[in-house]
């Protein structure tokens, strides 16, 4: 086997920790302690867990006691009277440990497993109240890796180390007094055994700590690479780039595999170190109390007695090293979900909302401003733009010009740095969430579908809509069509991302998503652009006959969209610059001319 | 898996083909082809797994040998000792000690080695199961979904990870000191080794019982996970529907339906295994009641020797002890197995489009002439609905050639045979005269790049993305590329083209992002260009740009242009507009605007659109 390169910095904290501090046991014990809203709901079943554990533990403790008092008593004195009775002492004992084995994990399989459920159902709410800009920058394998597999682990933790860690302790310790009960001295020994061994304990399961928290974080990052490669493998495929993706990502699984020997060489240090304690320990008692049969202080019953309870506890102390490594893991579980719930939500409910009545449907930007988190300049200069009740509004402007952030204002998917969006003359920040978004509906440039059925993506937020009405809007969409001809009708599920429509069904079953429901405000990012032109027609005389009474916001490229519009408005350095029908602005201004026709169209026509 | 889906309401995820039925037929091949697997993964790692099985050997033999030297240190050493003889106890204390210092080393020399040998393993498992993705076909990510995906390549390995960690230790550890205690005990007392050895009946019948029912709900907990996965991942890559829309309520409730479903699941298993490991324990425990009965009668008749019977009680202990870790590799096993069942059914998928084994090779230079011929396709989800029937098309090297039509008449699927994305049904395409199922996936990327409808960038600086047009691209090339489609933009970003375009590119706008697609191309620079609405979010100057830029840069490439816009479409030497799965115009541009139809319906919408 090769030499692992990395074995001589195994010793230095990984860099890759974010707050570059060392985690101290007190730190694990913080962390762990974020648990307690979800565990204390059920903390009596863990502790009755706790408990049962400990008294199968003691009951197994017992029963060298019981098999001294056998040793010494009938067999050494050859009175076989009360065998029966001390037999029968060891079997219900030993029984009762079974029992209380039994209820010890039958108490805790329903609660563990009902908190593991319990936080990812949290995460996965307060994840969808959480806006579009903590998405973006998110890679969504970190997300997934902490509501999947650092649940389980906190599960797993809860369900069995947690409780092992306290009652393996106790055990050892109430092993060690009934040792000096035995004979002071024996429980003395084991004592100075243990501090030196206990202190180089705590300080591997520190270092192991740190390590525990970059497995995690590589996990979250590998989980990423495949989404991207299952997400991108059109793209993957057009450029023949499966190689180097499947480079990246052993890279990535290779990184995890030298952070998982790592936590390998401190668990088997670990191991090595505890189990080293309670086999000193037996040497020690061995010695000291042989020594004590020879000068007659002891009894060789108590010699057997005392040999065996350190039999007994060596599992009790061995395992302590594992169980806090998995104490680790849980502690860097937790503090990864936490990193994530302790994000608050921007975008929420006003605390004293308004409301907003029947909907008129006028849109307002007023001095807008907008600026990324992050970024240095505004997008958004200062938007002033009026879309009166019922009137269609294009907006038109470069590639980049900050149309799609423009949009996003409406729906409050993301709020202004500067100004303010108003709907019917309400600010839309002092509106409900709720209320804001029902009455305006927003179709992206990029059809957002699920691998779910045709009805649940186009009744998206609105699962007690009618098929009528799905149909309905999918006319208008002008998708009726080809739903029509799938082979299960609304039924049929459409594979992830919708790709196995085309581009133009895609785009129209997420138009037909906007349109369900007849929301009063329609704000629709570039709806037609994978549309041919007939269907164009055909969908835009759909459109025009439900945009009667509807407001909509339209973002446009193509002549024949702005055709949509009652009037355009033309986006440019960050400001509305002009507003008009498409004549008027054709007419007057050069820029708009300049975005909107093409020189090469003309030679065709010239042809 | 029918059991568990036939009480939940999962409507919502519509009809399609679900793969993941397990009858009990499939269930046996399936829990074949992973054993298939586990041994085809640990046989180059053999060596290895020797030594630590050595290890193991001479660890469990230390750890016997403990017990042994405390009865040797009781019957011998102390009746020595009263008689002032310490040697013997001294050396058989010292021996105690040396054995617990070898035990201690030997437990992380295996630890280390069979670490190493697990981590090796994943590895080696995580990168075949990601290779295999890579290769399957699309059709096969259409309906598997990226979530799927992502739930065996972390949540299964993981819990095989388990298995490893802890399993491996435990059923090698645990089998070999039943082995060792059992011949021990038989040495020591064989009536007592005998009461011990019936135990083993009953410990049998339980563990058949429970892999039965354990292996099941394991499976459950598989299927479930892997949905759970699958809806968290469609909740945040669609988050701005879910939000714009008001999803949250229903997502919430779908999510509650399959957690539900996954914890119950797993509190099953955990239901199971406690039935299993308490069993296991009572059975232990009646043993040592009935050994310590035995034993004492025994001791008194003089049939044994008191320090015998010490030793023999001490073993039994530890023979129960393993049989606890056996019950945990038990469990370990059926999760991974479970887990395994899934992986191996991944890699035993078979690959759609696979490479011929003796490829062909392209002309050098590459011409780029493309032709269908009489090719018939019809998607596998839909072989009934036949998308190409019998459809011909020749496209000599050089020209350029755009293709209108209606939404789904089958351009993309065109393209997508070009990009063998699919292979036909029947008929042929053929790259300058070669079948394209005869060439080597290298050779045929190279001289074909498709740019596909929808963008798709990596997370990762604008350079890698724009690089993976041509890995190894110095950064001069990268920004020539750039610079070529006009993607002006990148000048702007704060760090130019190191600039992180976050996930999906979400940092750019979205025509920005098919500026980075074209750029791609540019880079690439191959023989037959395909592109798909490359441009449809594109303004027109920027449009235009790019034109310019694919005119220079690819001059004399095979390109094939789909498009809407008659803008795009205006610098083709022919038009080809489609309809139906077939050609139903076919000329120049001017020709086609004389004969009227589609192409001189997109020209008088365009007029029309600047009066
Ligand atoms: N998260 C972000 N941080 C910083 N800048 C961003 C971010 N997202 C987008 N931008 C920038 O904001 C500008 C406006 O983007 P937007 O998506 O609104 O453009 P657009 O007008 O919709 O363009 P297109 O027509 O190409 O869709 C772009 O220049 C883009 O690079
Ligand atoms: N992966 C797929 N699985 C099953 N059917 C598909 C798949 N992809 C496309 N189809 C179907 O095949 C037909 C042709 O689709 P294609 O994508 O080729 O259309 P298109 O001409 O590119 O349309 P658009 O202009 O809308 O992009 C459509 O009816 C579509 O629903
Ligand atoms: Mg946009
Ligand atoms: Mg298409």
């Amino acid at each position: 086997m090769p030499a692992d390169p990395d074995t001589a910095q195994a010793q230095d904290p990984p860099t890759t920790e974010p707050s570059g501090a060392v985690i101290r046991p007190a730190a694990t014990l913080a962390a762990l302690r974020r648990l307690a809203p979800y565990v204390r709901p059920h903390r009596r079943a863990l502790l009755g867990s706790g408990a049962a554990a400990l008294a199968a533990t003691l009951a197994a403790l017992v029963i060298p006691l019981v098999t001294r008092r056998i040793v010494d008593g009938p067999i050494a004195r050859g009175d076989l009277s009360p065998l029966p009775w001390l037999v029968g002492g060891v079997l219900a004992l030993g029984l009762a440990e079974a029992v209380l084995l039994l209820v010890r994990r039958r108490i805790v399989a329903r609660p563990t497993t009902r908190i593991e459920a319990d936080m990812r159902a949290d995460l996965y709410s307060h994840l969808q109240r959480l806006p579009i800009a903590f998405h973006d920058g998110w890679p969504s394998g970190q997300l997934l890796s902490r509501a999947v597999q650092d649940l389980s682990t906190i599960r797993r933790f809860l369900a069995f180390a947690g409780v092992f860690l306290v009652v393996n302790t106790i055990t050892a310790l109430v092993g060690i007094a009934i040792l000096g009960a035995l004979s002071w001295l024996l429980g003395v020994a084991v004592l100075v055994v243990a501090v030196p061994l206990v202190a180089l304990t705590l300080r591997l399961v520190r270092r192991y700590a740190v390590v525990a928290r970059l497995a995690q974080d590589q996990d979250g990052d590998l989980a990423t690479v495949v989404e991207e490669s299952a997400l991108g493998v059109r793209v993957l495929r057009a450029l023949g780039r499966g190689r180097q993706i499947t480079e990246r990502f052993v890279a990535g699984a290779r990184g995890l595999r030298r952070t998982e020997l790592r936590k390998v060489r401190l668990q088997a240090a670990l191991w090595c170190v505890l189990v080293l304690l309670p086999e000193a320990a037996i040497a020690i008692i061995l010695a000291i109390s042989a020594w004590g049969v020879a000068t007659g202080a002891l009894t060789v019953g108590t010699l057997v007695a005392a040999v065996t309870i350190m039999t007994y506890l060596y599992w009790p102390i061995a395992s302590l090293g594992w169980l806090l490594t998995e104490a680790g893991n849980a502690a860097a579980a937790t503090r990864r979900y936490w990193e994530v719930r302790d994000v608050a939500p921007a975008i929420v409910d006003p605390p004293d909302p308004v409301d907003l009545g029947p909907v008129r449907g006028r849109v307002e930007f007023r001095a807008v401003r907008f600026r990324h988190e992050g970024a240095e300049a505004d997008v958004l200069r200062g938007v002033d733009l009026v879309v009166e009740p019922g009137e269609t509004m294009a907006l038109v402007g470069a590639t980049g010009a900050g149309k799609t952030v423009l949009t996003s204002l409406v729906g409050r998917l993301a709020d202004v740095t500067g100004g303010a969006v108003l709907l019917d003359g309400v600010d839309v920040r002092r509106l409900r969430l709720a209320d804001l978004r029902t009455a305006v509906a927003t179709a992206f440039e990029d059809p957002v579908l699920i691998s779910a059925s045709v009805r649940e993506n186009v009744a998206l937020g609105l699962p007690d809509a009618s098929d009528a009405d799905v149909w309905e809007a999918l006319r208008v969409a002008g998708a009726a069509g080809f739903v029509e001809a799938l082979p299960w009708g609304l039924a049929t599920r459409i594979g992830e991302q919708g790709l196995s429509l085309s581009g133009g069904q895609r785009q129209r079953l997420a138009l037909a998503r906007a349109v369900l429901g007849r929301p009063p405000v329609l704000v629709l990012d570039d709806p037609l652009s994978a549309l041919d032109v007939h269907t164009e027609a055909e969908v835009e005389a759909a459109l025009r006959s439900v945009l009667g009474g509807v407001t909509a916001l339209v973002v446009a490229h193509r002549p024949s969209t702005v055709q949509l519009a009652d009037r355009v408005a033309l986006l440019e350095d960050g400001r509305v610059t002009a507003v008009g029908t498409h004549r008027e602005l054709l007419a007057r201004n050069a820029t708009y001319r300049d975005l909107l026709s093409s020189p090469d169209a003309e030679r065709v026509g010239a042809a | 898996m029918s059991a568990g889906t036939t009480d939940v309401d999962l409507d919502w995820r519509g009809v399609g083909d679900d793969s993941e039925e397990v009858t009990r037929a499939a269930g046996l091949r399936l829990a074949r082809s992973a054993r298939r697997l586990v041994a085809d993964l640990l046989r180059p790692r053999r060596p290895a797994v020797a030594l630590a099985l050595l290890i193991l050997v001479v660890e469990n033999a230390v750890m016997l040998t403990g017990p042994l030297l405390v009865a040797l240190a009781v019957d011998t050493g102390v009746p020595a000792a009263l008689d002032g003889r310490p040697a013997p106890l001294a050396w058989s204390v010292a021996g105690y000690a040396a054995c617990g210092l070898a035990s201690s080393g030997l437990r992380a020399a295996f630890l280390l080695l069979s670490g190493r040998i697990g981590q090796d393993v994943l590895l080696e498992l995580r990168r075949r199961v990601f290779r295999q993705a890579q290769r399957l076909a699309l059709e096969w990510h259409e309906s598997y979904t990226s979530g799927r995906l992502i739930s065996r390549l972390t949540s299964d390995l993981e819990s095989i990870d388990d298995l490893l960690q802890q399993g491996l230790d435990g059923l090698l550890g645990a089998l070999l000191s039943l082995a060792g205690i059992t011949v021990l005990l038989l040495l020591i007392d064989p009536v007592l080794a005998g009461v011990v050895l019936a135990g083993f009946a009953p410990l049998a019948l339980l563990t058949r019982w429970f892999q039965r029912r354990s292996r099941a709900s394991y499976r459950l907990t598989r299927t479930w996970v892997a949905r759970v996965i699958v809806q968290f991942v469609e909740s945040m890559n669609g988050m701005r529907a879910v939000q714009a829309y008001r999803r949250e309520a229903r997502n919430e409730s779908i999510m509650e339906q399959l957690n539900h479903r996954y914890r119950d699941a797993n509190a099953d298993a955990l239901l199971t295994l406690s039935w299993f490991v308490a069993c296991v324990r009572a059975v232990g425990n009646l043993t040592l009641a009935l050994v310590l009965l035995l034993g004492a009668l025994r001791v008194t008749s003089g049939a044994l020797e008191l320090g015998a019977l010490t030793a023999f009680l001490l073993y039994l202990r530890r023979f129960y002890d393993p049989l606890d870790q056996l019950a945990q590799f038990m469990n370990a096993y059926q999760s991974a197995a479970a887990a395994l069942e899934k992986l191996a059914s991944v890699l035993e998928t078979p690959i759609g489009v696979p490479e011929p084994a003796h490829p062909r090779a392209l002309p050098v230079p590459v011409r780029g002439a493309l032709a269908f011929d009489r090719v018939t396709f019809a998607y596998p989800r839909a072989p009934e609905r036949v998308v190409l029937p019998e459809f011909s098309l020749t496209v000599p090297a050089g020209q350029t050639v755009a293709l209108v039509g209606e939404t789904g008449a089958g351009k993309t699927t065109l393209a997508k045979l070009a990009a063998r994305f699919h292979d036909p049904v029947s008929g042929a395409v053929l790259l300058d005269g070669v079948d394209l199922r005869d060439l080597a996936d290298a050779d045929l990327r190279r001289a074909l790049v498709m740019v596909t409808q929808e963008p798709f960038l990596f997370s990762g600086s604008l350079a890698d993305n724009v690089a993976m047009g041509r890995p190894g691209a110095s950064r001069a090339e990268i920004a020539a590329a750039v610079e070529a489609v006009g993607a002006g933009f990148a000048h702007d970003l704060p760090e130019g083209l190191d600039t992180d375009v976050r996930k999906r590119g979400g940092r750019l706008s979205a025509g920005q992002r098919q500026l980075v697609s074209l750029a791609r191309v540019v880079l690439a620079d191959p023989a037959v260009v395909l592109l798909d609405e490359a441009t449809s979010s594109l303004d027109i100057p920027s449009e235009r740009a790019v034109q310019a830029a694919l005119e220079t840069v690819l001059a004399d490439r095979t390109a094939l242009i789909i498009a809407h816009r008659l803008s795009t479409v205006a610098i083709a030497d022919r038009v080809l507009v489609m309809g139906g799965g077939r050609i139903v115009q076919d000329g120049t541009p001017g020709e086609l605007l004389a004969s009227g139809g589609d192409f001189a319906d997109l020209h008088a919408a365009w007029q029309d659109s600047l009066r």
